[in-house]
């Protein structure tokens, strides 16, 4: 075999090693050198004093589960372009006209996605409240911000 | 491969290893100071002389905390999201060359290994990163971390793609996916003056990578998986001591890892003028590489102390319809030109 | 040395693989997942294929296992039931499993003889060469892949969309 060539990747694993055993050090570190002193409300779930309500494992938006699978198609997408780049210089102009192709292809795909609100995560149109007027104190003058609705992520439909 | 081969690069990795440990430490002391000073305050002082010696003691107090494991957690996955997290964090540097290649014994000393599929290998390692933020958010049974950890996840990947599309632009400007050679293809300069930097020809390639770097590692403006106002401190809510301290390492790595890619990329690597002496000329490579990624270092920090952060609909807005349209234009605009410059 | 690894990483994927089997609860099993594809990555590395590795580790451990991951959070997948019912299975499973294994077995040898070993790193694999292939020989196969993507775009969103 070439041995020149996997020569390269002995340094990774062995990098890999390094690391993998600077991290598990870390934890053992702490768990040897920290006190453990468990008690019932300490290893509660953190919710801010309040007892804890439910199951924190409850079931979540669709769209999180969307935009993991558009991020797969276009990884693939940008996958391509990899060796694509790499040899641009043999391909020149033609592998330009490819590109175009392969992407005008798939930009149907994207202006779909666009119209179908996929990459609106806000339930609430904001773009048509009106202006909040300047507030005007005696004295002082502060611009009182839009209240908005906090974008729900977990809410269920995407328009 | 023999023993010798092994050893000086067993010596190196633990080097490089060791010296980002500290400059990561550092980094953050720089973090506070520089933030203290933007908001007129002092930052430490207490500990060493301009408060130089506190990330010492911040590392002596977080391992001697207690570990608290919440009841309720998936242990296993629980105890091995911030090891993942600081493992890909580190992994990166393996191809990241730090100065013009120097052989000492047939060893290359500046770069732990120079790979033909380098970018590509940055790629897939920061495509990794994700899963110690997932899990570290699912394992926690804490409502806030499983938010964090969603958000958080799905923020990362939506990010990836503008940055996989608009680092494409180097690479045909190069044609190899080589860290070292994306360097040397940088050196010379336009007319004795400009610098053959790739940040240049490529200056939208440049937003589009620094823009999505930070939202990969997860800073402000988008910190949204630990925005303090909603979700506490997001995926990492439940975790505490050193297991804390694992994912703070690993952020503040991931940020050094950005810098110093986004150096090597677009700015040239270690080039800049080399005068002097011999010893003199193989340090200042190095130190040119280092100012750049402190420069780097620094703007993230600017950005923090000046942004308000996003909501989580802008994010994720931004990145789908403004970034990754920019990225892709930028990307045909750079094929277009290259073929033009080849002559069809 | 380079043999002993193969087997290292060899029998890291067959070790993922069968954990993925036996473990109950979801995670564990999308963990293994991410196992078996690294560890498939580190063969096709050993074989010279280094951006079929890459693909493989940013395609499949970091973009797909990552929809996985997703919907185990979202469905709050719960640890898988036992239900010890089916006695056919138990009795025709492990017998079944030798025959298909001793079928494999034989297939391969008489495919390829053993004096024919795999040479590390022989692999045309390199970013170029894949590089070359797609874009000068296998143009219209690649170009036909858009359209996959683009069908499989709209397909994503027809499922997601029809619940809600």
């Amino acid at each position: 075999m070439s041995n020149g060539y996997f020569e390269n990747y002995i340094p990774i694993l062995l990098l890999a090693g390094v690391v993998t055993l600077l991290a598990v050090g870390m934890l053992l570190l702490s768990y040897l050198l920290g006190p453990r002193r468990p008690s019932k409300e300490k290893l509660a779930a953190y919710e801010c004093g309040v007892m804890p309500t439910g199951d924190a494992r409850q079931r979540f938006s669709v769209k999180f589960y969307l935009v993991a699978m558009v991020f797969i198609l276009f990884d693939v997408e940008v996958i391509f372009l990899y060796p694509w780049a790499v040899i641009f210089h043999e391909l020149r102009m033609l592998g330009f006209i490819q590109m175009i192709l392969f992407i005008g292809l798939v930009l149907p795909g994207f202006v779909y996605l666009w119209r179908q609100g996929i990459f609106d995560w806000s339930e609430t149109d904001t773009s048509e409240w009106p202006d909040t007027p300047p507030v005007t104190l005696p004295g002082v003058s502060l611009v009182v911000p839009n209240v908005v609705q906090e974008a729900t992520p977990f809410s269920g439909g995407s328009q | 491969m023999d023993l010798p081969f092994l050893l000086y690069t067993l010596l190196k990795i633990v080097v490089v290893v060791f010296a980002l440990l500290t400059a990561v430490a550092y980094t953050v002391w720089f973090e506070r100071k520089v933030v203290a000073h933007m908001q007129s305050r002092w930052g430490p002082t207490r500990v060493g002389p301009y408060g130089l010696l506190q990330p010492l003691a911040d590392v002596i107090k977080l391992i001697t905390k207690e570990d608290i494991t919440p009841s309720g957690v998936f242990r296993l996955v629980y105890l091995a999201a911030p090891c993942l997290a600081v493992i890909t964090a580190l992994l990166v540097f393996a191809v990241i060359p730090f100065g013009p290649r120097t052989e000492m014994g047939g060893i290359d000393i500046f770069q732990i290994t120079d790979l033909d599929i380098g970018l590509l290998f940055i790629l897939s390692v920061s495509s990794m990163g994700v899963y110690g933020i997932a899990l570290a958010g699912w394992s926690s049974n804490s409502k806030y971390s499983l938010l964090g950890g969603l958000r958080s996840s799905a923020q990362m990947i939506s990010y990836e793609l503008a940055m996989g599309l608009s680092i494409v632009g180097v690479v045909l400007l190069t044609g190899s996916l080589s860290l070292r050679q994306v360097v040397d293809n940088q050196s010379g300069s336009w007319w004795g003056i400009i610098p053959h930097w790739n940040v240049i020809p490529q200056f939208i390639g440049f937003f589009c990578y620094f823009v999505s770097a930070i939202a990969e590692t997860n800073r402000l403006p988008f910190d949204l998986p630990e925005a303090e106002t909603e979700l506490v401190a997001g995926y990492h809510t439940e975790y505490s001591s050193m297991r804390f301290a694992m994912f703070f390492l690993a952020e503040y790595t991931n940020m050094t890892a950005v810098s110093c890619v986004a150096t090597v990329l677009y700015f040239g690597g270690w080039s800049g003028p080399v005068f002097g002496p011999e010893a003199l000329q193989t340090v200042l490579p190095l130190l040119w590489f280092f100012l750049k990624v402190l420069a780097f270092l620094f703007v993230y920090v600017w950005i923090r102390g000046t942004l308000p952060r996003f909501r989580y609909d802008q994010l994720m807005a931004f990145g789908w319809k403004f970034l990754l349209p920019l990225a892709l234009a930028n990307m045909v605009l750079t094929s277009f030109v290259q073929a033009v410059r080849y002559g069809g | 040395m380079y043999e002993i690894l193969f087997f290292v990483f060899a029998a890291a994927a067959v070790g993922f693989a069968i954990n993925l089997l036996v473990q109950r609860h979801p995670i564990y099993s999308a963990i293994s997942l991410i196992g078996v594809m690294a560890s498939l990555a580190s063969l096709y590395l050993m074989l010279g294929a280094e951006f079929i590795a890459a693909v493989q580790v940013i395609v499949y451990a970091g973009a797909i296992m990552v929809l996985f991951v997703f919907v185990i959070m979202l469905l709050n997948a719960g640890v898988e039931e036992r239900t010890n019912r089916s006695r056919m299975a138990k009795q025709l499973g492990a017998p079944l499993v030798v025959l298909l294994l001793g079928l494999l077995t034989s297939l391969v040898y008489r495919n390829f003889p053993p004096d024919a070993a795999v040479r590390f790193g022989d692999f045309p694999g390199q970013t170029a060469d894949i590089g070359r292939r797609l874009y000068i020989y296998y143009m219209l196969p690649f170009e036909v892949v858009s359209i996959l993507i683009l069908v499989a775009i709209v397909g994503a969103v027809v499922l997601a969309k029809k619940e809600t």
